[in-house]
Formats: C-alpha cells, structure tokens, sequence
C-alpha cells in the first residue's frame, strides 16, 4: 500500500542547502507550496518523501497535504527519471494503433509502473500525452531517440540498445 | 436583522446567517453532506443546492449568506432534480454494502436516499477497488465507501491541527489518504477518532475488539472485569432511542452484569485515584520547584499529540497514567490479593467514549510485572452493539448498581468526561488538601463549559494558581504556543483532544450533521455528568472512601513508591511525521 521510493535518497547537502533558500525565500507567500514544489523537482529530479518532508516542515504545511498536490499535478514526479526516459504515447491515434499493449509490453520487461523508475535508475517509464506524430503511430520515445509503427515484438530488441 | 423569503414566505434572520440557517429556522430541512457544523463548510457536495432568483445557477445553501429581499427556493423541480442527479452519481461509485455496514441505519447517504426518494441508481459508475487500512489499533478506515465529503479531512486538518489525512490524486482516483499512501499507524496519527465522528458514511471505524471481549467472557477459567468511563453513561442511550444527555448509570450496570462480566466498576474510581496522585504531584512540583506547568495526562489523544508535535513540552505533562489505567493495575494487584484471586486470570475490559484508547492500553510501558493493566478496550459504539447482540432490552432494563467494592466512586470522577472536569475534580481536592477546610462552593463554574479555552485562578495556601483549560487539538495548540513564546503563564492546564472531551470522543454514539445543527451535543452530554455529580452524597475524590481504605492498606502515600510502580509512567518524543 506504501508509495515510499524503493530506490534510496541519494540528495547531497548541497542540494539540501539550495531548497533550504527557495523554502526561505517564499515562507511568508501565500500559495508558497507550489513555486516550492516546482524548484525542489527541478534540484532533485524529483520529489520523494525526504523532499516533501523537508518542505512541509519549512513551510509549516502537513505532509499530507504537500503529498496530496504532489499527486494532483501531473507535472510533479514521485520517482527519479532514468537514465533513458521512455514515453510511450497514449494519444488517440497511437491508443487506437494499439500503444496500450505496447506499455504493457515495456512494463512487463521493465517491471515497473507508469511514473516509476528501475531499481539500477537505467530506465523510467511514462504515458505521454499526444507527441504530434501520429502518421508513426503507435509511437515511443526514448530521450531523443523517436520509434514509431511499432510492434509488441520489437519493444525487447529495442530496450536491449540502451 | 436580514428579511428574505423562503418558499413564498417572509422570514427575517441575523445577519451573516447561511441560508440553510435561514431555512432551518423556518422549519425546511434541506439535505446536506459535506457540511458539518463547526467542522466542515465547503459548499463542496452540491447536495443543499437551492435556486435564488436572479441567480443563473443553482447555490450551495450552506455557504450562502442570506441577503436583504433575496427569494430562495429550496424545494422546486429544478433544485429537487439537481439534488437527485448529485446523489445518484455518488451513489454510483459507491460500495452499497449497507447491511452489513456498521454505519447500518446510522447513515447519512442512506437517510439522503431515502429523503430524496432515490429509487433507481441509472448510472453504473467505475468503482475503484481500495485496500482497507486496518492497521491502527483505533482507527480503521475503507475508501471503498469513501463519499469525498471531506469531513474527515477538516477534523484532522482544521480542528485538530494533527493533519495527517487529505485528499490525493485527481479525478476518478481522488481518495482521502495519508502522504505517500501510509497506513494511519505509521503517521503522526494521534487516535482521537474524531474523523470517525465526521464521517457520514461507513468509510471510518473503529477498530473493533467486541470479539476477544466475547471470546473472555465464554472463557471459564477468566475473571472477567469490566469498568466504565464516565463519558459512557452520558451518551450510551442514544444508541437505544434516549435523547441525547439522558443518563442511562443504571441500566448500563444492568446491562453489563447481563452480559455475563464477573464483575462491573465504574472507572470513577479510577478517576478518584488519578487526582490523588496529580493533585499531590501538583503540589510537589509547586512546593520543590518542579517542572509548570502541570498538564493533565488523562487523554492518550492528546499524549500522542505532545509526543509529536511538542516533545519539549513532555516533562510538563503529569506521569500519572490515565483513569482507567490505574484503576486496571489496582484491580491486578490490591483486588486480586483481597479477593483471592490469581491475577492471570482477570482479564480488564474498559469500556470508553475513546478510540485512542485502544491504542493506549497496548503500550507497551502499560504493564506491571508482565500483567497488561487493561486487556481489551471497547468503545461505548461497541458496548451498544454486545448489548443488542445479547438481546437485552436495554430499555426495559431496571436501574441497577455497580458492583461491591468501589461503589462509592465520587462526583468528581463523573464530571472527568467533560471538558474542565478533571481541572475541577483537582481543585476540588488540592484545595481541601493544602486549605485544610471544606470548601464552600464545591462548584468551580469558571472552568465549566464549551468555550475551546478557559482561563481562570485560584488562591491556594495564600499563592495564586493559574489555570487553563484547553479542549479539541487546536485549541491545545494554541495554548501550548502561547506558553512557548512566553505569552502565558501557568500553574496547572488540562488537555483534552476531543473538542467538548470525553462526552463528545471519538468512540461514542455518532450524530448526524442534522442532530449538530439542531442540539448543543456537548452541552447536553456534558450536563448528564453535571447533574449526576449534583445528586451524590460524595463529591470529592479524596472522600471516596474506597480510596481512603485502597491507600490505607495498600499505597500508602500517594506518590508511593508502589503508587509510582503501579499508577505512573513515561512518554516517548516521536517524529512530527
């Protein structure tokens, strides 16, 4: 039932240090949570619960409702992002093209979840919104790397590249 | 005052009234779900839609203040459309497993429906299937039959500050939860059941220990004892059709001995005890200089709220364990030794308007040589249920007594289940201890009533002791903070976690928002304890004389080495997350 990361907390104090002075700088705002949240992802990667902790206590916000923006903007992230971040495009046309089995296939190889990242930090996976490549469908991204009329088949020979 | 119409009729009302207020005044009872007085007020649900004319779209009523010549609506086809397309799509969503449901006829959706005649739910909505957590030893809570009301999150968040719950995700997945999914029993969770008594719906709990007290009592080789906190008797009829604050002492005696208990106390003696020692650890602290002020320790919510949220504040908190406690480690030792009985064999059950109980007596530090002081909790919710279970007819049960010894418990202990109880049962017996002459007014007025903190002062012994009184968490906060920032001053404070105290805990009988608009709980609650301290004969603890007999033979001095080792304990600072 717990979201707590299975990948251990690797933030340096420097890093600490840094959202230390965003959370100094906004602690009388109103609203402050937010501008917080997006400036700690963008020093961490991500906002796991050593982050929001730290937020929470800075700001004098419950825990619980820091985690509860953090899951209603989709914006904010949970998990690390990988090495190579995979999107995996769940648009119409894509959807229709069959994108839906293709996750499936990358979550079954991966074995995580949408919006998680392998325990070795080599992948994470997301459903992306439409990419404006439809005439590839179903599409997939990985970084910059674009793969398009995909099959389930392909996804394991693909992955083995990275 | 404001004129409107309501319905085609004048009525005029205070200003700054909401016009479900307004409406309720004239008689027109217009459905609510997310709104709970003193707690939640949203205008979230959507269920007190009226039109007002002029307005384009329908207004939530519990959040719209009444204004001069505004025409209101409650009852057209449009609103009674609205209300009933709102509440199928909950419904909707909903786990409808209402018959074996606890909230079973005590349901807030399930009066909407039939209030609003809802004969057919016309859409199939997607159910999200979610894990319970029944981890806490208080407090369980199912998502299944979450409504999003939010209420539970308002108690937690707005009135208890303990703010460990709120909602999460978005759109369909939308739940109330802890941060990062965490089971209640791992956050700061305090216990004080407050979100159960919000709920409208089945989706909070208590965690239910009606079986292991059954399992006791069909078992032949234990000595089975049960104790009652005073709170119980106050509320413990409404589950059988009293009003609220009829006393019920008698038959619940009654009814206990009925359901085959080897014997029935009143954990008023307890509360006798408890004031012996903190009223001499009072007067130790104020005589040697010791740590002020002294806090009461009576409310295991508000002990795991200071552990927490204000470890430094621990050495201010008595050591004394709470009532029912000390009474369970009397009855292991000084009964069990005068009866003749091998303590192994009792097994105490407390039966308290608390959930946060439950999770007290399971510390591990409530123990004495290997012998837990209290074996099972129930709350008052549960006591109701082994009685309908045995099919007592509580109603016609006659007023009986509890049993032989600590019959004599005084009214002191009775009024501990209201706020500012416990500050008057102290002073009743500190002043008569240091004064040495009876007081003249056994009523301490000042500390009584539902303001969320009182102040007052009393001459002991030519000094002036300070006191507070401090009920619901965020209250508590408020007057912690005063004192850390060294606004305040104090000799002596008591901290209860339940807004109105024990009457009003987390494990008693749960009223619906229409019952909070209409009746002072509360008060009412509270006023069944005043008026039983009024008609006994014994109104101080140091008069019970079952303690008098219990320090005699037994403890000697309060504040004993034995008193110490059977009556006191320790706290633990814990992680404000």
């Amino acid at each position: 039932m717990e979201k707590k990361n299975k990948m251990p907390f690797k933030g340096t104090k420097e890093q600490e240090a840094q959202l230390r002075a965003v959370i100094a700088e906004h602690k009388d705002e109103k609203g402050a949570a937010i501008p917080v949240l997006h400036k700690a992802q963008d020093i961490y990667g991500y906002l796991p619960i050593e982050v929001q902790e730290i937020i929470a206590e800075g700001l004098g916000v419950p825990l619980a409702e820091i985690y509860g923006i953090v899951t209603f903007y989709t914006q904010f992230s949970l998990n690390p992002k990988g090495e190579y971040q995979i999107g995996v495009c769940l648009g119409t046309a894509c959807y229709v093209k069959g994108s839906g089995d293709i996750l499936q296939e990358i979550k079954d190889i991966l074995k995580i979840d949408v919006g998680e990242c392998t325990p070795d930090g080599k992948f994470s996976l997301d459903a992306t919104r439409c990419v404006g490549a439809c005439g590839l469908a179903p599409v997939v991204t990985i970084n910059d790397d674009v793969y398009g009329r995909l099959t389930k088949g392909e996804i394991g020979g693909i992955l083995a590249k990275y | 005052m404001v004129n409107l119409k309501i319905n085609g009729r004048e009525i005029s009302v205070p200003e700054g009234y909401t016009v479900l207020q307004a409406a309720r005044e004239a008689g027109i009872d217009i459905p609510t779900l997310c709104y709970l007085k003193d707690v939640s007020q949203t205008g979230s649900c959507r269920m007190c839609v009226v039109e007002i004319k002029g307005a384009r779209a329908l207004q939530a009523a519990c959040v719209y203040p009444v204004a001069e010549g505004i025409e209101v609506f409650t009852h057209s086809t449009r609103v009674k459309k609205a209300r009933k397309a709102t509440l199928e799509l909950i419904l909707s969503t909903h786990d409808r497993k209402c018959l074996t449901c606890v909230r079973n006829r005590n349901c807030e959706l399930q009066a909407l429906s039939d209030e609003l005649g809802v004969d057919n739910i016309e859409y199939e909505g997607v159910r999200n299937e979610y894990e319970i957590d029944d981890l806490s030893p208080s407090v369980v809570r199912d998502n299944n039959k979450c409504v999003l009301c939010r209420r539970c999150v308002s108690a937690c968040k707005d009135v208890q500050t303990v703010a460990v719950i709120d909602t999460m995700e978005r759109g369909f997945a939308t739940k109330v939860g802890c941060a990062f999914d965490m089971p209640l029993s791992e956050t700061a969770c305090v216990n004080c059941g407050q979100c159960i008594a919000a709920c409208p719906v089945g989706a909070l709990k208590e965690k239910d220990s009606t079986d292991i007290v059954w399992e006791a009592i069909e078992d032949s080789d234990k000595y089975v004892i049960v104790q009652t906190a005073p709170a119980v008797r106050a509320a413990l009829g409404e589950e059988f059709g009293y009003p609220i604050g009829t006393p019920v002492t008698g038959k619940m005696a009654a009814a206990l001995k009925r359901l085959g208990f080897d014997k029935a106390f009143d954990t008023d003696t307890g509360a006798d005890l408890t004031i012996m020692e903190e009223g001499t650890e009072l007067l130790n602290r104020m005589q040697n200089g010791g740590k002020l002020p002294l806090i009461t320790s009576c409310s295991p919510g508000w002990i795991k709220f200071c552990e927490h949220n204000f470890p430094d504040f621990l050495d201010n908190v008595s050591s004394c364990k709470s009532p029912h406690q000390m009474f369970g480690a009397i009855l292991k030792s000084y009964y069990a030794k005068k009866e003749g009985i091998d303590p192994k064999k009792i097994f105490v059950v407390s039966v308290m308007p608390c959930v946060a109980k439950k999770f007290e007596s399971a510390r591990p530090e409530m123990e004495n040589e290997g012998l837990r002081d209290v074996d099972a909790v129930i709350t008052t919710r549960e006591l109701a249920r082994m009685i309908k279970e045995a099919g007592i007819k509580f109603t016609s049960l006659p007023d009986e007594d509890f049993d032989q010894p600590f019959k004599e418990a005084s009214g002191a202990g009775v009024i501990f289940g209201a706020t500012g109880g416990v500050m008057e049962a102290a002073l009743r017996t500190v002043y008569e201890i240091v004064e040495k002459k009876p007081l003249e007014k056994v009523e301490f007025e000042a500390v009584r009533g539902t303001e969320g903190i009182k102040e007052s002062s009393v001459m002991l012994g030519g000094k002036e002791v300070r006191v507070a009184i401090a009920h619901g968490l965020g209250n508590a906060r408020k007057l912690l903070e005063s004192i850390r920032n060294g606004e305040k001053n104090y000799e002596f404070i008591e901290i209860m976690a339940c807004p109105g105290g024990c009457v009003t805990g987390g494990g008693q009988p749960i009223c619906s928002s229409k019952t909070y608009m209409d009746v002072d709980v509360k008060a009412q609650r509270a006023k069944a304890l005043y008026s039983e301290d009024e008609r006994l004969a014994i109104r101080k603890s140091h008069e019970n004389p079952d303690i008098k007999e219990l320090y005699e033979k037994f403890l000697g001095e309060p504040g004993s080495h034995t008193a110490h080792e059977l009556l006191h304990t320790h706290y633990t600072a814990r992680s404000k997350f």
